[in-house]
């Protein structure tokens, strides 16, 4: 089964690390990327960046920032396979920002069957 | 004293499931308070269901398999252990694995199971179902944990049959038997794990008091209780599952120290030294200040009121209820008649039980 890891970190706890630490994090990031039941991810650029579309009032609406107006926001993302749950749940505990007092939300995909995936 | 003593009993069993991971709960109780009011339940028949589906789990069959969860309809008897550990996987919310848990092991149907915890027979359906589709879902595996996730999971399950043996308390014997049946079944399936025994004996430990507690709705007080109405069958069994545990491994977990706790209080003579090293031990083991109440009843008893009485002021559970009654009690044995007052009709404000209150109110006019 595949499983959606929605990486959360705690506010500015990877901002403040120091510059040999963000470094050697950086790299157990990546190393997720080499296991090779991950499927994808991404490192989502700051939430000052964010830009939401929504259609209200008859128009298409084009708002600056994000969508929820929450503290934490997702930071990234990795989809894994794997067998189920508690070797999803594994891997979500070995992500940094777990340590770093974030927190990752588990969620599978929906499964699509193969002649309609793009 | 024994208001106390029930709290530890309670209280702990949120302790095994939450205090890890959320640190130390507001209010310990909060939980079980809200459902063990005003219990309304049609107890002859429950009795005589529960008998029969307590004799079967009794009689090493199955009293349900995951067939009956419609998760699998391969699954057979055998796989009971595996069973266990889905229903109470910690992806699921603790009333939902309790919920689960009774239903397909514990052999109640989902009315019965609607009525142990006073909701509408609707509202534990779409529990059940809820529980069951994100098994299903997120492919929460039917297997035994791994090694290296096995004490965290055992853990889980053994909060999740001390919960409903708990919620049994002091009233209800059906689902307290019912209980002790999942506990028998874990040991029978776990024969190699102290903590189950563990378990076991301390469910069967304080399961012999029932007749003893509770005299015509009145609380009576262990040192008070007539032993003769403990069920001295329950205790032999108590003590010889607590006597495997220790023969097991030498480092006593947190259910071991309370069976040894509760077989200690089964004695004519309760050696309250030994309780209070117990206590201590387990204080330990959880970092509960709920454990450090009992600690200091258990030194006061031991004949330092005093002493206990610091004990207790040092602790940080605010409005927690036994607290107050326990200070109460102090004050009392220490001839401090005035500050007794005020703590009873504290404690008394914040009971939660009929027959607790009444306790109260007899100390209080006892002054």
């Amino acid at each position: 089964m595949k499983y959606a890891l929605l990486i959360y970190p705690k506010p500015g706890s990877h901002e403040e690390l120091g510059e040999d630490e963000y470094k050697s994090v950086s790299a157990e990031y990546w190393a997720f990327r080499e296991d090779p039941r991950c499927l994808g991810g991404a490192h989502l650029q700051p939430i000052e960046t964010a830009t939401t579309v929504r259609y209200g009032g008859g128009e298409d609406l084009i708002i600056d920032g994000p969508y929820a107006d929450t503290k934490e926001v997702l930071g990234g993302y990795f989809v894994f396979d794997a067998s189920n749950l508690d070797e999803a749940l594994e891997v979500a505990q070995r992500i940094p920002a777990v340590r770093l007092g974030g927190a990752v939300e588990v969620r599978p995909l929906v499964e699509v069957p193969v002649e309609t995936a793009h | 004293m024994d208001l106390a003593e029930e709290a530890a009993q309670e209280a702990f069993a949120i302790a095994a499931e939450r205090w890890p991971r959320d640190g130390l709960p507001q209010h310990p109780v909060a939980w079980l308070v809200a459902t063990g009011r005003n219990r309304a339940i049609d107890r002859v028949r429950r009795e005589r269901t529960l008998e029969d589906k307590t004799r079967l789990l009794e009689a090493d069959q199955p009293a349900a398999t995951m067939d009956e969860l419609d998760l699998d309809d391969s699954t057979i008897p055998d796989e009971r252990l595996e069973l266990i550990f889905t229903c109470c996987h910690p992806a699921l919310a603790v009333d939902a694995q309790v919920a689960l848990t009774l239903r397909a092991l514990g052999g109640l149907t989902t009315g019965e199971i609607a009525l142990a915890f006073l909701v509408s027979e609707q509202t534990m359906k779409r529990r059940l179902s809820r529980a069951k589709a994100k098994i299903k879902a997120t492919a929460i595996p039917f297997a035994v944990p791994a090694d290296r996730l096995l004490p965290d999971r055992l853990a889980a399950v053994l909060a999740v049959v001390y919960l409903i043996f708990n919620q049994a308390y002091p009233d209800r014997g059906d689902l307290a038997a019912n209980a002790i049946g999942l506990g028998r079944l874990l040991a029978e399936l776990m024969a190699d794990e102290p903590e189950v025994y563990g378990l076991l004996a301390l469910m069967l430990l304080h399961d012999s008091r029932r007749e003893a507690r509770v005299v015509d709705g009145q609380l009576v007080p262990l040192a008070e209780q007539d032993r003769s109405r403990h069920d001295r069958a329950k205790v032999e069994a108590g003590r010889a599952a607590l006597e495997r545990a220790l023969a097991l491994r030498p480092a006593a977990g947190p259910y071991v120290l309370q069976a040894a706790i509760a077989s200690l209080q089964a004695e004519e003579e309760v050696e309250w030294d030994e309780v209070a090293v117990l206590y201590e031990r387990l204080e330990r083991v959880t970092g509960s200040p709920v454990v450090a109440l009992n600690r200091a009843v258990a030194v006061a008893e031991a004949g330092a009121p005093e002493r206990a009485l610091e004990l207790v002021d040092s602790l940080e559970l605010g409005d927690y209820r036994y607290l107050h009654s326990t200070r109460a009690e102090l004050l009392r044995r220490l001839g401090r008649q005035e500050e007794a007052r005020a703590a009873f009709e504290h404690a008394l404000r914040l009971a939660a039980t009929d027959p607790e209150r009444r306790f109260l109110a007899r100390r209080l006019a006892g002054l």
